[in-house]
């Protein structure tokens, strides 16, 4: 204890000292305290699955990797899912449960493995001791993925991990890797080259000296892709790992590409091998451990896009049962001689695991979540709790509550509200597009929402109150070039011109009437380099999907300040400016120092604070530049100064300027969100419930100031009013205690139905409502008492609520309540009687007082702006309601007396000397107290007739919750109800004067003391 | 109001940690120092804790009442009338049905997962090794804005629904002054099962030579204390389930 005291003291002498000596710079949670983000979802059409994985005895347990949101656990059989990786990679190649440990040792391999255009990175490889609970990194921080873990069942120390390595870029950390001491130290078993990857690794679930490797040669450019080389080959080690042979024989000759392997459970010399191939691909089957081959079907379910779709699952207990993941999954019942598809579901199957117990469950892992069949795969039922959408974009517009509009990676276009009755829900969300999602604009006057397909194949003008579409994509003009639109095409609308609409080929577009008519208002603005227009993409298997097409418009911003001042981006790296409207273009990218030639413009943010200002965000992760590059302007591009400093993770892919405070920045990288106050000197992680996700996309919601990101895995995640950034300063770090300003808080008459969802169902949380008092702590409050009051200008003390306690910034809701009235002591209870009144419109204190200190601020209450409810109809629905509270607390203090007599007087009967005005008391009290208060039944259907206090309180909490002046019969009721209140109060005090006076009399003539009864006041502060 | 019930259940007074290396250990002897020491608090015989409960804008006076024996009693009071909410008696753990005001006995898990903390009294730290529990030190981390050295508490394992669950909570306590300020346990059944649940502790102020946390609050409410009580008299009675009527 004197310890403590000393700790404590020192402490303080320390914070004290350094205050003057140099600028206080809080980073993370230091600076954000408890100011929390919220996910919103949506899951209706979930995310990307890359990896399923189950737990080797119990049923219940499955774990599912995803594409770009962390690592899920199910603990009830794939029912639902809850995150446990939140703070780590979210992108995920492999996941593997500890044959010999299954409840504890879980080992996860970050690094989605199906090489799509936009898949995220890992960092390494993760252990955890604890189910998921806790983790911890093992290395391999530069393997990018990660595909496949093996562990032996009789050796947990024993892990051989498969490392797919950079889809970028040439790595040495490729390869096959080996641990016997449990992860300290690893040696590389199999390597082929800098650009051969393990692609699979399998183990032999009888002999754990027996790997099937598989080496797949891969590269992705900007702008193509290969699949394929002489790397590419299947190697099989039968001494754990030493040495390793190459098995090809029966299969094709020639450059090989990925492949998918396999081994059954229950058969393992039974090996299936999916082969990418120009002549003779196909599913071959040895049944000789891989010494022979043999081609069984070349079905297009099992060739397609092997570099997405190489997953080739065994039946555990059948070997004549196995499944591909694919286009639409396909599964064989006659060990692969033939195949039909699985069950409607999501397209895009890229993992599917058959259930432990159940031979007719398994779950399939799709780029639209988890999905679960009971019956072998014909029928397939989703899970509904994963919120893992894949935003490439996101916008809002000016509703309230605001909606969030953005395009999802194969999912289609969407809106949905920030808020909603009963929370922001499945069915709260509307598609407006087909195919993959990217940009969705919100016309800034119109009920008109642009979107958009891949490559700006169909632009769509959707008329939300006519519910009509048009397709209004530009198309190329006679004797000019073919229009070469990204895969995740530009558009903007014009804060302006409301009916201005812009888009980006390479090229920019303008039209004036809402995409109907367009005219282009510039050159080519690309590099237009015939090297990076590849057509034939996808190397041994021919991909063209228009994913690769480059040297193309990726951003436009038009100046909020001046609508002659564009900027445009390329993701061939030109930053391109026009101070005319596109009469004139520079290209400002050479003034740029320390950028790498031709880096992927992602983001430009014209600053609304001056029209020369702009910021520019490069993302070189396209030729395996993971650095992080933004530039800031001032000068239209004459000049530009990095703001980037180590503080920041992960290449950066937007930024978003806020509309008050110039220096006050956010920005999204591929591992989360970073903020700065300071104009870029110093930049803080925000995770207060943010996993570290990527962050394609960042909107400012100008009127609430609410921070929306658009995340490549997690949904829409908000902060909800980030204006208390925009005062943080030296001078308000160094006080103890800093009310920021806080905007009125409204007490909103919006009502409705929401609810409905199951509880399996995931649902977005809402804003809170309530009034927010928001203040910064310079340290934690860990001793001695803290509260936080509110008061009415009389200090009359309102309510007590709960403190945040936090270093930092904390804000605490209050939902414009006082304390409910005290309620007279029934049987049960009164629902009614929990109901407290709201307070009027005002200005309120808020006292904070933390130990002997006292801190002071004050709050504003407004009534909804849109009610039609008059300020008199106010007064009186108050007036009314303050007359019931006091009936209430009336009614509860008479039957505070009239308990307090008949306790005595039922204590007393037995005894001789009091029996006959203890009995009279009781004979008396009793009946009156059964009309009071219910005094049999429960809370349920055996509910007593109701009582004076029951009907007193269903009629004060009807009138305390509307805002409306009462009803001529709610008045009239009130009056029947306090003449019985008042008649009740007039037979106790009668029965008092006849009855109870003579049983007090007694009592002290006896030497008893008299009923101890309270005062009005001593009961009502009880 | 219909959670009343298990989230009265959710909060027992508990710091506890155990065994993985020497500094956890140092963490956790620096704790019990600091909040007293060893002596005072192994010669507890009882505590009651008597405050109010928030939630959702109510306000519900309440007392919590543990003993050294592992006995428990929550009382609260709801519209003028007091009632034992719910208790354990060592044997028997009960609780009342929010329909009919009846008192009704816990599941037999429920009563087993009680009986395996009859030792965790005052503080699951305490002679951690003895009850059995295991520690070990994650790492620092920050939290609530303030560096914390976080310490995982593996007590006894439960049985839900018929399966041994591991029992862990986090604790994380304050470098500066080796108090936990914030717990985290896993949630064990239901949907959110396997999501943490935070629980943060401040106000500490000292009763009889020991700190005791004066608010512990999650997401869903928070039990404030007007006063705590070292070894208050016991009434045995109260802890045993009603008899019917």
């Amino acid at each position: 204890m004197n310890k403590l005291i000393k700790v404590l003291a020192c402490s303080f002498i320390t914070v004290t000292a350094s205050v003057n000596a140099q600028d206080i710079v809080l980073k993370g949670k230091e600076l954000f305290g408890n100011l929390e983000a919220r996910e919103i979802g949506p899951a209706l059409m979930s995310g990307r699955i890359i990896d399923l994985e189950n737990h080797p005895t119990n049923s219940k347990i499955i774990y599912a990797g995803s594409a770009g949101g962390g690592v899920w656990k199910s603990e009830n059989a794939g029912a639902s899912f809850v995150p446990i990786f939140d703070d780590y990679a979210q992108s995920i190649g492999s996941i593997a449960v500890d044959p010999s440990d299954p409840d504890n040792t879980v080992w996860v391999g970050t690094g989605e493995i199906w090489t799509r255009n936009s898949v995220s990175l890992g960092d390494g490889l993760y252990k955890s001791k604890d189910g998921g609970a806790n983790w911890k990194k093992i290395g391999f921080e530069k393997s990018e993925r990660i595909s496949s873990i093996k562990i032996n069942p009789n050796n947990s120390n024993e892990v051989y991990v498969a490392v797919l390595g950079a889809l970028w870029s040439d790595s040495e950390e490729r390869g096959v890797y080996k641990t016997t001491d449990g992860g300290k130290t690893w040696d590389k078993i199999l390597y082929i080259n800098e650009k051969t990857g393990a692609s699979d690794l399998i183990m032999d679930p009888t002999n754990p000296n027996i790997l099937y490797a598989s080496m797949w040669e891969f590269r992705r450019t900007g702008w193509g892709f290969n699949s394929g080389g002489p790397g590419s080959a299947l190697y099989k080690s039968t001494d754990a790992g030493k040495t390793w042979n190459k098995i090809h024989n029966g299969f094709p000759q020639g450059d090989l590409g990925r492949f998918a392997i396999a081994i059954a459970p229950s058969k393992p010399e039974l090996i299936f091998a999916v082969v990418e191939s120009k002549e003779n691909k196909g599913l071959y089957r040895s049944d000789d451990a891989g010494k022979n081959w043999k081609l069984l079907n070349s079905d297009f379910g099992l060739v397609v896009r092997p570099f997405y779709f190489s997953r080739l699952v065994v039946h555990p207990t059948n070997p004549d049962i196995l499944a591909k993941g694919g286009l639409f999954g396909s599964i064989s019942r006659d060990g692969g001689k033939t195949f039909k598809n699985l069950g409607e579901m999501h397209a895009d199957i890229h993992d599917i695991v058959f259930d432990i117990k159940n031979p007719d469950a398994m779950f399939v892992g799709t780029d639209g979540g988890v999905y679960r069949s009971w019956d072998g795969g014909a029928t397939m039922d989703m899970v509904d709790n994963l919120p893992l959408s894949q935003f490439y974009h996101i916008s809002v517009d000016n509703q309230e509550p605001y909606n969030i509009y953005g395009g999802l990676q194969d999912n289609g276009s969407w809106y949905g509200p920030s808020s909603s009755p009963g929370g922001i829900e499945a069915r709260d969300w509307k598609r407006v597009g087909v195919g993959d999602g990217f940009r969705v604009l919100k016309h800034p006057t119109k009920n008109i929402i642009y979107s958009e397909m891949q490559g700006a194949q169909q632009v769509w003008r959707y008329d939300v109150d006519k519910n009509y579409n048009k397709t209004i994509q530009p198309l190329p003009i006679k004797g000019e070039a073919d229009l070469r639109f990204n895969w995740n095409a530009p558009m903007a609308v014009s804060t302006h011109q409301p009916d201005r609409f812009y888009m980006g080929s390479q090229f920019l577009h303008v039209s004036e009437d809402m995409g109907d008519n367009w005219k282009k208002i510039s050159p080519d603005l690309t590099t237009n380099d015939p090297a990076k227009q590849d057509k034939e993409s996808g190397g041994i298997s021919v991909d063209k999907s228009g994913a690769e097409t480059h040297t193309t418009i990726f951003t436009i911003a038009e100046s909020p300040l001046d609508e002659n001042v564009i900027w445009v981006g390329t993701d061939d790296g030109n930053v391109q400016v026009t101070q005319n409207g596109g009469k004139t273009w520079e290209n400002t990218v050479a003034n740029i120092s320390g950028l790498p030639k031709n880096t992927w413009v992602y983001h430009i943010e014209a600053s609304s604070h001056n029209k020369g200002t702009a910021y520019a965000v490069f993302d070189g992760h396209t030729s395996g530049d993971m650095n992080t590059y933004v530039y800031k302007t001032t000068d239209f591009g004459k000049t530009w100064k990095s703001i980037v400093t180590d503080d920041i993770i992960g290449f950066a892919r937007n930024i978003q300027e806020d509309y008050v405070n110039e220096d006050l920045l956010f920005l999204g990288t591929e591992f989360g969100l970073f903020i700065t106050i300071d104009g870029g000197k110093n930049w803080s992680r925000f995770t207060n419930k943010m996993p570290a996700t990527a962050v394609h996309f960042i909107d400012l919601q100008k009127q609430t100031n609410d921070l929306v990101l658009g995340t490549h895995g997690r949904g829409v995640i908000i902060i909800d009013d980030i204006s208390p950034l925009r005062e943080v300063n030296q001078a308000m770090l160094s006080k103890n205690v800093h009310f920021f300003k806080s905007k009125p808080g409204i007490i909103k008459e919006q009502g409705g139905f929401g609810g409905g969802s199951t509880e399996l169902q995931f649902v977005g949380s809402n804003p809170s409502s309530a009034a927010k008092i928001i203040y910064y702590l310079k340290k934690r409050h860990t001793f001695g008492k803290m509260t936080l009051t509110i008061k009415d200008q009389n200090d009359n003390e309102l309510i007590t609520l709960t403190p945040g306690k936090a270093k930092g910034i904390n804000v605490v809701s209050w939902g414009f309540r006082q304390k409910n009235p005290k309620v007279a002591a029934g049987k049960n209870f009164t629902r009614g009687g929990f109901t407290a009144p709201r307070v009027p419109a005002g200005t309120y204190k808020v006292v904070l007082k933390k130990g002997k200190k006292e801190y002071t601020n004050t709050i504003i209450v407004q009534n909804d702006p849109k009610s039609q409810i008059s300020d008199s109809d106010r007064k009186a629905q108050r007036k009314t309601t303050m007359e019931l509270y006091d009936d209430m607390e009336r009614l509860a203090y008479l039957v505070h007396k009239v308990d307090a007599y008949l306790k005595s007087a039922n204590r007393l009967k037995e005894d001789n000397k009091f029996k006959k005005v203890a009995t009279k008391v009781i004979e008396v009290l009793q009946p009156l107290k059964e009309t009071l208060v219910v005094t049999t039944g429960d809370n349920y259907v055996g509910e007593a007739e109701p009582e004076l206090r029951e009907k007193l309180s269903d009629l004060y909490s009807e009138v305390a919750n509307q805002f409306e002046k009462p009803s001529l019969s709610q008045i009239e009721n009130q009056g029947v109800l306090k003449a019985r209140l008042t008649k009740a109060q007039e037979d106790f005090e009668k029965i008092n004067k006849k009855v109870i006076s003579k049983f007090e009399s007694r009592k002290v003539k006896e030497g008893k003391k008299p009923t101890k009864v309270l005062s009005k006041e001593e009961f009502l502060s009880k | 109001m219909r959670n009343l019930k298990s989230l009265l259940f959710a909060f027992t007074l508990a710091f506890s940690v155990s065994a993985y290396a020497q500094t956890a250990d140092e963490i956790i002897n620096n704790y019990i120092e600091n909040i007293g020491g060893k002596e005072k608090l192994e010669q507890l015989k009882g505590v009651q804790m008597i405050g109010n409960m928030k939630m959702q804008g109510m306000e519900i006076p309440f007392e919590m009442l543990s003993t050294k024996d592992g006995k428990q009693l929550v009382s609260i009071e709801l519209q003028g009338n007091k009632m034992v909410w719910s208790a354990f008696d060592g044997e028997t753990s009960w609780q009342r049905n929010q329909m009919t005001m009846d008192a009704e006995k816990s599941d037999s898990e429920a009563t087993q997962n009680l009986k395996n903390e009859l030792e965790q009294f005052p503080d699951p730290f305490l002679n951690y090794k003895e009850k059995g529990y295991t520690v070990e030190l994650i790492g620092k981390e920050t939290i609530d804005g303030t560096e914390t050295f976080k310490i995982k508490l593996t007590k006894k394992p439960v049985l839900i629904n018929g399966e041994l669950t591991p029992n862990i909570t986090n604790y994380y306590f304050d470098t500066e002054n080796f108090v936990p300020i914030v717990t985290e346990s896993q949630v064990n059944q239901g949907p959110m099962k396997g999501q943490t649940v935070k629980s943060t502790l401040s106000d500490y102020q000292e009763v009889g030579g020991i700190y005791f946390p004066f608010s512990i609050g999650s997401q869903f409410q928070t039990m404030e204390f007007k006063e705590i009580k070292l070894n208050p008299e016991v009434d045995a009675a109260s802890f045993a389930l009603p008899a019917k009527k």
